[in-house]
């Protein structure tokens, strides 16, 4: 079959849900109208630490419009078990319960649910309720807790431990000529997708639902409202067609979606519940974390020794995690490794996976050190990473599938300019700016995940592909349609994918950068399948000229099915079916991971980023005026959903860089800036050129389509390149992101 | 957000004879007002909509100046021909504020009249003195990297957050408000106040007054002025500082100077006398230095916001090159000139 021509797969293809976007005709959860709906507002602590003495409500009931009031005294009954609250990404430990007893373990916890008729009713009633408490301590600063941090007892599924240390890190270390040590800190970080989270439950009479929820996993949601409130799963359709950002803030199910669940269920209404920007700073976010990376080379730069601890911060009922330090063990080959990971209870929700969780920090932190490194030794940044080329994964002595990082090097220094970089620091000026260039590898997992699809082919030629997969603004949509369409040679018009509905074949939760791969597998799988019948149905009709042919032989274009050496061999689709008195052919297509393989391989995405900064010393302003991105990420379906993709992740590595951060008022336990005002994401004019490359990379191990998965490398490498780069341009290294004016000035 | 009654008036005697009762607000471009309504910081009875009034011109005065309305919307302003013409600093400083969708819906009386930015001032479950007098002032020993280094009290150290009002400030605009007692003019410098022990005062108005118009005196700024915003990001952030800088030449020296400060104070920060320094005096970075050093000589951190000190000093310097070179800094280009 491979040799018909792929018309869709691997062109430049626009959004087939953009028109809908951006006419606003694609509906979001909050947004689906319902019958007599009633309108929650969420009321929230107003302390980090303690228990809810008093609760005054009346003022709440009082205003017109109100129906009810929930609180932990008159919630509506929900599970009892811990794990019948786990959602399948949950770290291990009690899940949070919202109203579930008088307990207050983080700011904003939710403490009462105001549903009313109207939105502006239950935000005036949620105003004028009113908690006493008794205050226990509280602590939201990590640097206090770096003491009692602990290895976590429980490892959260999917999330690999620090492999054992190999070699004699310390000895090695000891006896190297040229050697580091320093301390690095990503300060927290919120997701803050453009979509506030929302759930519209619409109540169709004895306990049947369809929910209307933001989410990354249609599935994952509607198994955790069934599980939670012990409803039937065939009564329960949970919907997420459109998805307005996530970045793994939508992979667990959030308290809205609890909440409108039980308004509904305890009124026997629909119910819609929306978070305000505030108080999606309450929910998950990136966890703050202290990092010591230890690196010590030969006087050539080849590294001796790797040590890296992470101390990280979770909440006080879960042990978040995620691999922060693993990646110091693959990236570069060295035979003395040493990483450890721990944790610190604060009182702060549960943090939760946050584009490229882990890695966006510890190779931030790694890449850094790496960086200072390659001063010490005198050699130059780019060059000592090549020099440490790992040609395979060394905390599992397993083989990559593909690693085309070194034509990430070669290709993006050539697009950047590299060969004409100054090696001494603050060598390159510009008026009042000084200029410098750094560079920083990425690498993330390349997964395939168990997912499945169907495939509906019609007589009139036309395609239907489903999957339970969403699309947070990925490309999704338009992807499964352009393998579809290819699949059957089809015009884009003439496939129809459907996704985000709880009712389709199964899939996972939209995360991790596996979509594309594993939802895309399966949708071809699907078609596969479905064109094998079609081809069973043509080869027994009368006189079929495809009588003699093998299923390899065929291929389906222009309505018809036809001997590929041999085009006049044909016969329409529409004849077959109509022959075989079917309407429609439609088959199953499932994939998962080859365990065998994974035996002997493993599966990542790599990148090299070079960043070019402005840095007005005297003032300290930095502006990042160039980024190339070259990745290597196997097959590229869609060019330009990919390079969005990348973009997208390079503009978030330079928020990580330059501007993110929650503010917390540690004596209140409270974040302080939790608008888009006060918490600073790059503003248009924060971005300047962005070059996106993807270099050739053939892989058939690591998913049936060769796709390795955009989500999440463009981030990777991109907050360590413009540190690099503020220190190629200054001299000085400041190691606490983001690198605001104030850190500048002071260095 | 609370529950409230909504009036909209068409001229502005019924527009007072509205904001007689205790809790009206007046409501015109709504950037700010909204905002606080949502987070209950701010709870009107009454919304007292002036869009209906007769305050969109901007007219020659006989002076020489120029008189605008107070609903003249922020991109209005900024892009009229009159004003570029004659007060491109004003210009200049708007333009380095919000963004476009903000400033084609805010107003000139509304800048005058917006909120400080203070973190505790928008979280109403946090003590703030200037949103419920007595409780205290979180930023204190708290969050605080934007606060004010000039002119803090012991109750209050939240800063004005505009970029127009800096640029009035330094023009000695005056405000033209009208209330149940008449019309009078308040001097630019008098309108807003420092927080003291009443930091729930923002400026001087009396309860039930309106602003009218913003006066321009004639001005000689046009060649060597600028307004130079130093902030976190590039576009949309408030100002950690900022400089607005006008001069009048005389041979190679500097005949008459006005500097004003933003973002750090509880109102656009001038000092007079200091400016009486550069007089005379041919422009040197020395001698900004010493005039940057004057200006700041009261001035105190709080911890976070250290650094603005310093921030301070080296923005009027290179504000003060830039204003004396006749190449004020373009809001359009990124890197400072």
């Amino acid at each position: 079959m491979s040799l018909t021509e792929n018309i869709h797969i691997g062109r430049p293809t626009n959004r087939v849900d953009g028109r809908l976007k951006v006419t606003g005709q694609a509906k979001y959860a909050a947004e689906y109208p319902a019958a007599d709906l009633l309108h929650g507002a969420i009321v929230g602590s107003t302390i980090a630490a303690g228990r809810i003495t008093a609760l005054n409500v009346e003022p709440a009931r009082q205003v017109p419009g109100v129906v009810e009031v929930f609180t932990h005294e008159n919630r509506g009954k929900a599970a009892w078990l811990d794990r019948s609250w786990r959602d399948e990404v949950a770290p291990p430990g009690h899940p949070f319960r919202p109203l579930h007893s008088d307990r207050i373990l983080f700011d904003g916890q939710p403490i009462a649910l105001v549903v009313a008729d109207s939105y502006e009713a239950a935000r005036d009633a949620a105003s004028l309720v009113s908690a006493e408490y008794e205050v226990r301590e509280h602590c939201t600063e990590l640097e206090r807790k770096r003491s009692e941090a602990y290895v976590p007892p429980e490892k959260r599924s999917g999330i690999p431990p620090p492999p054992d240390p190999r070699g004699d890190p310390e000895k090695a270390f000891e006896d190297a000529p040229i050697k580091i040590s320093r301390d690095y800190r990503v300060n927290a970080e919120h997701h803050n997708p453009m979509e506030m989270f929302g759930t519209t439950c619409v109540y169709e009479g004895n306990d049947k639902l369809t929910i209307y929820d933001k989410t990354q996993g249609s599935q994952n949601a509607q198994g955790y409202v069934t599980s939670v409130f012990g409803l039937k799963s065939k009564n329960v359709r949970l919907i997420n067609h459109y998805v307005g950002g996530a970045f793994g803030s939508a992979l667990r199910p959030q308290h809205q979606l609890f909440f409108a669940v039980m308004a509904s269920l305890e009124l026997k209404r629909s119910v819609r519940v929306s978070l305000t920007r505030s108080q999606m700073f309450h929910i998950g976010y990136r966890p703050d974390n202290y990092q010591t990376v230890s690196l010590a080379a030969d006087r050539e730069g080849r590294l001796r020794s790797i040590m890296h601890d992470a101390v990280a911060s979770t909440s006080h009922y879960e042990d978040y995690q995620e691999a922060v330090v693993n990646w110091s063990g693959m990236m570069y080959h060295c035979d003395n490794v040493k990483l450890s990971y721990r944790l610190a209870k604060l009182h702060t929700p549960t943090p939760c996976d946050m584009r490229a969780p882990g890695a966006a920090i510890g190779v931030t932190a790694l890449e850094c050190a790496l960086d200072e490194l390659s001063y010490e030794v005198g050699i130059d940044p780019l060059e000592i990473r090549r020099l440490n080329f790992a040609s395979k994964d060394e905390n599992t002595d397993k083989q990559f599938t593909s690693k085309a990082l070194h034509a990430c090097y070669r290709e993006g220094a050539a697009a950047f300019g590299w060969d004409k970089r100054k090696s001494v620091p603050r060598s390159m000026q510009d008026g009042h700016d000084l200029i410098g260039w750094g560079v920083s590898t990425g690498m993330w997992d390349a997964f395939l995940q168990k997912a499945e699809a169907t495939a509906k082919l019609s007589a009139d030629g036309k395609l239907e592909v489903s999957t339970a997969a969403s699309d947070i603004g990925t490309g999704t949509w338009t992807i499964l349609t352009q393998i579809g369409a290819d699949a059957f040679g089809l015009p884009l018009e003439d496939v129809t994918a459907r996704i985000g509905d709880s009712t389709l074949p199964t899939s996972p939760v939209e995360g991790g950068s596996w979509t594309a791969a594993s939802n895309g597998s399966a949708v071809q799988a699907a078609c596969e399948a479905a064109k094998e019948t079609l081809f069973k149905h043509a080869k027994k009709m009368a006189n079929s000229p495809l009588a003699d042919s093998e299923f390899e032989d065929v291929a389906v274009s222009g309505g018809c099915i036809f001997r590929i050496d041999d085009p006049g061999k044909r016969l329409a689709i529409s004849e077959i079916m109509h022959a075989a008195d079917l309407e429609e052919i439609e088959e199953e297509g499932k994939v998962g991971p080859d365990l065998l393989q994974m035996m002997k391989y493993i599966s990542y995405t790599h990148s090299a980023v070079f960043a070019e900064v402005r840095v007005d010393e005297e003032l300290g302003i930095v502006r990042v005026t160039r980024i190339v991105c070259a990745a290597a990420a196997g097959r590229i379906l869609n060019p330009k959903t990919a390079r969005s993709q990348i973009l997208g992740g390079v503009v978030m590595g330079i928020g990580m860089a330059l501007h993110e951060e929650a503010m917390t008022d540690h004596r209140l336990g409270k974040i302080m800036n939790h608008n888009l005002a006060e918490y600073h994401i790059p503003a248009h004019a924060d971005i300047e050129n962005i070059e996106v490359i993807f270099v050739d990379e053939h892989d058939e191990k690591v998913s049936p389509l060769g796709v390795k998965g955009l989500g999440e490398i463009g981030i990777v490498g991109t907050a360590s390149a413009v540190a690099n780069a503020i220190f190629h341009a200054t001299g000085k290294r400041v190691r606490d992101f983001p690198i605001t004016i104030d850190k500048l000035l002071a260095a | 957000m609370n529950r409230f009654d909504y009036v909209r008036p068409d001229n502005v005697s019924d527009a007072i004879r509205a904001l007689a009762t205790g809790s009206s607000k007046v409501l015109a471009g709504g950037t700010n007002l909204v905002d606080l309504m949502k987070y209950d910081v701010e709870r009107p009875g009454r919304i007292v909509d002036i869009n209906r009034l007769p305050l969109k011109e901007i007219t020659p005065t006989a002076e020489g100046g120029l008189r605008i309305g107070a609903l003249v919307s922020n991109t209005d302003l900024a892009w009229n021909d009159d004003i570029r013409r004659q007060y491109p600093l004003l210009a200049s400083a708007i333009l380095a504020g919000a963004s476009p969708q903000l400033r084609n819906a805010a107003t000139t009386g509304g800048n005058l009249l917006q909120r400080t930015r203070c973190y505790y001032f928008y979280d109403p479950s946090t003590a703030c003195n200037k949103r419920d007098p007595g409780t205290g002032c979180s930023a204190i020993g708290g969050v605080n990297r934007i606060h004010a280094i000039l002119g803090a009290s012991p109750d209050c150290i939240a800063v004005h957050p505009s970029d127009m009002c800096v640029a009035l400030a330094a023009l000695n605009a005056s405000v033209d408000v009208e209330g149940p007692d008449g019309k009078r003019s308040i001097p630019f410098s008098d309108f807003h106040r420092l927080p003291g022990s009443e930091p729930q005062r923002d400026n001087t108005m009396s309860s039930g007054e309106l602003i009218t118009a913003v006066v321009l005196p004639p001005s000689d700024f046009g060649a060597n002025y600028t307004y130079l915003k130093i902030r976190d990001r590039l576009s949309y952030a408030f100002a950690l500082v900022s400089v607005a800088v006008g001069l009048t030449l005389k041979a190679d020296a500097i005949d008459e100077a006005r500097v004003a400060l933003g973002g750090v104070a509880h109102k656009p920060w001038r000092d007079t006398a200091a400016e009486e320094l550069l007089r005379g005096q041919r422009p040197d970075t020395q001698l900004f230095l010493k005039f940057a050093d004057q200006v700041l000589t009261p001035a105190h951190g709080q911890g976070e916001n250290n650094f603005k000190i310093e921030l301070a000093r080296r923005a009027m310097v290179r504000a003060l090159h830039q204003a004396f070179a006749g190449t004020p800094q373009d809001q359009s280009v990124k890197s400072v000139q």
